[in-house]
C-alpha cells in the first residue's frame, strides 16, 4: 500500500582506462601479452588503411556506396579480442576491425561493397555471420545464436552488435526481452557513435544513456569509453565469462563517434558541425593505442612504420585479388533453394537464351510476320 | 512549364498539398534536417517547422503504427520509407492496421494516408535497397498501390494519393529519380488513381509496363519500329491497385498480342494478374500467348549483377519478337 521508490537490483557501470589525454588507470589495466597488443594495433591500423583504402575506391567507382567505420574501430575490435574461435560475432555494418580480427579477408569485405554476394560468404573456420544491412534486425538472430550456445551447452557464447539508432527498433527489443527471458549468453554492444545518419543520439531515445535499456530487460550494463581499446576489452572479458558461465546477457554501450560521412552518399555538412569532428578527432582510438604501446615500450616508431609497411602490402595484394574475381551471372539462381526448382531451371535457361540471343542478334534478319 | 527530375516534382506536390491543408505532415527517417536520403523532402521543414515535416527515431513500424493513430486525430501523414526493403519493418502495422481500419470500424475510422518510399533496382545500393514489393502490397486488400512513372505523373499521383481518403502504398522507381526531366505544370494537377495511361499508340501488340521499366519498354517499341517495323502500344499502368482492366483489355482487344514487363519477380506478380484480366476478358480476341519478361523468381542479386536480373529493353524485344511471330 505505501508509496515508495522501488529499488532495481541491477547495475550500470561507466568504465575508462584510458583516456584521450593518455592518462591510465593503472588498477584497471588490463593483462594483454605484449605481442597480442601489437597485434591488436596492427588490426586497428589495417582497419583504419583498409577504410580509407575503400573510400577513395569508392570515389574512383571501384565499389559501389561505402559505409566507413573511422573512430569506431575499439568498439568492435576489443570484442572479437576478448572470445574465442568457437564462439559466434554476430555484426552490423561497422565492425570491419573486428571482422579482420576474426580473420575476414579484406578482398572479401571488398566484395561485398562491390555488390558480390561471395562477399558474405563467411570464411571457414569462423562461426561468424556476414554484414547485415536492415538496422536492427541482427540483433534478433544474434539472440537465437547465443540462445543455442546456452542449449548446446558448450560454453560458447554470442556477440551481437548494433547502432544508437538501431535501439529505436522494435526487433531490438524485443531481442533483448528474450535474452533476459531465456538467459541467453550473449553480449549486446552499442555502438553509440552520436548519430543515425543526421539524426543524433539525443532525438533518438529520451533515456539518459543507452546503458540503462538493459535494465527494462532485467540484466546489467556498461557503459564504456568505446574509444578505449583498454576498457572496451575489459568490459568485453567481464561480459564474456558471465554469459560462459550461465551468467546471461550484458549490454555494453560503447561511446565512440562516426568521424567521417554516414555512407559515401552523405553530406554531414547538413547536419553536425566541424567543431564537433573536430572535438572527437582528439579522442581517436588509434593514436591512443599507439601512444599507449610506445609508452609501455611495446612498439617504436621504427616499428610503427614497419607494421604499416606490411599493411600497404597486404591491402595492394588484397585489392588486386579482388580486381581479379569474376562473377557468375547465373549465380543468382544457384543458392535460392538446396535443389533449384525446375521453373527456376526454366528461368535460368530462358536468361541463357536471350543472352545467346543477343550474341547473335547482329547476325539475325529481322521478318516482318504481321 | 518548369522542368524538373521527379525528385523535386514529387516535393513540389508535398509542398502544394501542406501549403493547402495544415493537417498535412511528413514524417520518416532523415526527412527534416537531411531532408531525406534522396532529397526528397528539401525545404519542408524550413517551411513547415518539425511538427509537420518530423525527424522520428529509427523505427518504421513506430512510423507507420503512429500514422494510424494521427489519423484518428484529423492529420493526413505521408510516411517515407527509407528503402523499400525497410518498409517490411512496418509490414505488421501496414497489414494489420492500416488497411483495415475503415472496415473494422464500419467506416468511423480511416486512414487516409500515404506510404511512400523509394522503389526498385538500378542504382548500385546495397543489400535491401532495391526491392520492388508491388504485388506484396497488391495482395492486401484495403490499400491503393501506385507508381508513377515520371515527373509529371508522380507529381500529380502523389497530390491524388494524399488526397484520397485511403490509404496509398506509393512506390517511387529510385532509378527514375533523376534520370530525365520532364514539363510539370505550374497549378497543381491531379490524375485518377487506377487509372492506366496509353504511353505509345499502336497497333500490333500492347507492352504493358509501370515504373523504372516502362522506359525500357519505351526504348524496346522505338527500336521494334525501326528495326522490325511493329507498331507497339504501351501501356503505362500507374496503378497496379486498383487495376485498369478497361485500358488494358481494350488495347489488347486491338492488338491480339501483348507483352507485360516488371522487375519484380514473376511468380504471383502484377504480370499474373494482368495475364489473368486478360484471359478472363479477351481470350477469344489473343492470336498469341502472352508473355511476361520479368524479374527472376530469385532474390534481386547485389548490385554488380543486378542488370543481369532487371529487365531491359533487348528482352522486351526478344519476347515481343516471339509474341508476334507466334
Ligand atoms: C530497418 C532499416 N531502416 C533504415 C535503414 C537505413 N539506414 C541505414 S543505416 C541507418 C542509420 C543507422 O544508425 P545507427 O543504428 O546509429 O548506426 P550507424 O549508422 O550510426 O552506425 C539508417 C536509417 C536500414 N538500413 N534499416
Ligand atoms: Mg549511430
Amino acid at each position: 500500500m505505501p508509496r515508495k521508490t522501488l529499488e532495481i537490483p541491477r547495475k550500470i557501470e561507466w568504465l575508462s582506462v584510458l583516456d584521450h589525454e593518455g592518462n591510465l588507470d593503472k588498477k584497471l589495466e588490463p593483462k594483454i601479452p605484449a605481442e597480442d597488443l601489437r597485434k591488436l594495433y596492427k588490426t586497428m591500423l589495417n582497419s583504419r588503411m583498409f577504410d580509407e583504402r575503400c573510400f577513395h575506391m569508392q570515389r574512383q567507382g571501384r565499389i559501389g556506396t561505402y559505409g566507413p567505420t573511422k573512430g569506431q574501430e575499439a568498439a568492435s575490435l576489443g570484442f572479437a579480442y576478448a572470445i574465442g574461435k568457437d564462439d559466434w560475432l554476430v555484426p552490423s555494418f561497422r565492425e570491419t576491425a573486428a571482422m579482420l580480427w576474426r580473420g575476414w579477408e579484406m578482398d572479401k569485405i571488398l566484395l561485398w561493397w562491390a555488390g558480390n554476394e561471395a562477399g558474405a560468404s563467411v570464411a571457414e573456420g569462423i562461426n561468424d555471420l556476414p554484414i547485415c544491412v536492415p538496422v536492427a534486425s541482427q540483433c534478433q538472430y544474434g539472440m537465437g545464436v547465443a540462445w543455442g550456445c546456452k542449449l548446446r551447452g558448450k560454453g560458447q557464447v554470442c556477440i551481437t552488435f548494433c547502432g544508437d539508432g538501431g535501439t529505436s527498433e522494435g526487433d531490438f527489443h524485443e531481442a533483448m526481452n528474450f535474452a533476459g527471458v531465456y538467459q541467453t549468453p550473449m553480449v549486446m554492444v552499442i555502438q553509440n557513435n552520436q548519430w543515425a545518419i543526421s539524426i543524433p543520439r539525443e532525438s533518438q531515445t529520451a533515456s539518459q544513456t543507452i546503458a540503462q535499456k538493459a535494465v527494462a530487460y532485467g540484466f546489467d550494463a556498461f557503459q564504456v569509453d568505446g574509444n578505449d581499446l583498454l576498457a572496451v576489452i575489459v568490459a568485453a572479458r567481464e561480459a564474456v565469462e558471465k554469459a560462459r558461465k550461465g551468467g546471461g546477457p550484458t549490454l555494453i554501450e560503447c561511446i565512440t563517434y562516426r568521424l567521417g560521412v554516414h555512407t559515401t552518399a552523405d553530406d554531414p555538412k547538413k547536419y553536425r558541425s566541424d567543431d564537433e569532428v573536430k572535438e572527437w578527432e582528439a579522442k581517436d582510438p588509434l593514436p591512443r593505442l599507439r601512444d599507449y604501446l610506445i609508452k609501455k615500450g611495446v612498439l617504436d616508431e621504427k616499428g610503427d612504420q614497419a607494421v604499416r609497411d606490411e599493411i600497404k602490402a597486404a591491402l595492394d595484394a588484397a585489392t588486386h585479388k579482388f580486381e581479379q574475381y569474376r562473377h557468375d551471372q547465373y549465380e543468382m539462381f544457384h543458392h535460392m533453394f538446396a535443389d533449384m526448382t525446375p521453373e527456376l531451371q526454366r528461368q535460368m535457361a530462358e536468361l541463357k537464351d536471350y543472352h545467346e540471343w543477343k550474341e547473335s542478334g547482329k547476325k539475325r534478319q529481322p521478318s516482318r510476320v504481321i | 512549364m518548369p522542368q524538373m527530375t521527379m525528385v523535386q516534382a514529387l516535393n513540389l506536390a508535398m509542398k502544394e498539398a501542406m501549403r493547402e491543408d495544415p493537417n498535412v505532415m511528413v514524417m520518416g527517417e532523415d526527412v527534416g534536417q537531411d531532408e531525406g536520403v534522396f532529397r526528397v523532402t528539401e525545404g519542408l521543414l524550413d517551411e513547415f517547422g518539425p511538427d509537420r515535416c518530423v525527424d522520428t527515431p529509427l523505427a518504421e513500424a513506430a512510423i507507420v503504427g503512429g500514422a494510424v493513430g494521427l489519423c484518428f486525430m484529423g492529420f493526413k501523414p505521408i510516411c517515407e520509407m527509407q528503402f523499400d526493403g525497410f518498409s517490411m519493418q512496418a509490414f505488421h502495422q501496414t497489414e494489420g492496421h492500416v488497411r483495415r481500419f475503415r472496415n473494422r470500424t464500419r467506416g468511423r475510422h480511416t486512414c487516409p494516408m500515404v506510404i511512400r518510399m523509394p522503389y526498385g533496382g538500378g542504382i548500385r545500393a546495397i543489400e535491401h535497397h532495391s526491392e520492388a514489393p508491388e504485388a506484396t502490397y497488391a495482395h492486401l486488400a484495403g490499400l491503393k498501390v501506385v507508381l508513377p512513372s515520371g515527373p509529371r505523373n508522380a507529381r500529380a499521383l502523389l497530390r491524388a494519393a494524399i488526397l484520397d481518403p485511403d490509404p496509398v502504398i506509393f512506390l517511387e522507381p529510385k532509378a527514375s529519380y533523376r534520370a530525365f526531366r520532364e514539363d510539370v505544370p505550374e497549378t497543381p494537377e491531379t490524375m485518377e488513381i487506377g487509372k492506366a495511361q496509353i504511353a505509345r499508340t499502336g497497333k500490333d501488340v500492347t507492352l504493358i509496363s509501370y515504373a523504372a521499366t516502362l522506359r525500357a519498354t519505351l526504348d524496346a517499341a522505338e527500336e521494334l519500329e525501326d528495326e522490325h517495323d511493329i507498331d507497339a502500344e504501351v501501356i503505362d499502368v500507374l496503378s497496379v491497385a486498383p487495376l485498369d482492366s478497361e485500358t488494358i483489355n481494350a488495347s489488347i482487344r486491338k492488338t491480339g498480342r501483348a507483352v507485360v514487363v516488371h522487375e519484380a519477380p514473376r511468380h504471383c506478380g502484377v504480370g499474373a494478374e494482368i495475364v489473368a484480366r486478360v484471359v478472363e476478358e479477351s481470350l477469344l480476341y489473343l492470336e498469341a500467348p502472352i508473355k511476361r519478361v520479368t524479374g527472376f523468381d530469385t532474390i534481386i542479386p547485389f548490385f554488380a549483377n543486378e542488370m543481369t536480373y532487371l529487365p531491359d529493353a533487348g528482352r522486351v524485344i526478344k519476347a515481343t519478337l516471339e509474341t508476334v511471330r507466334f
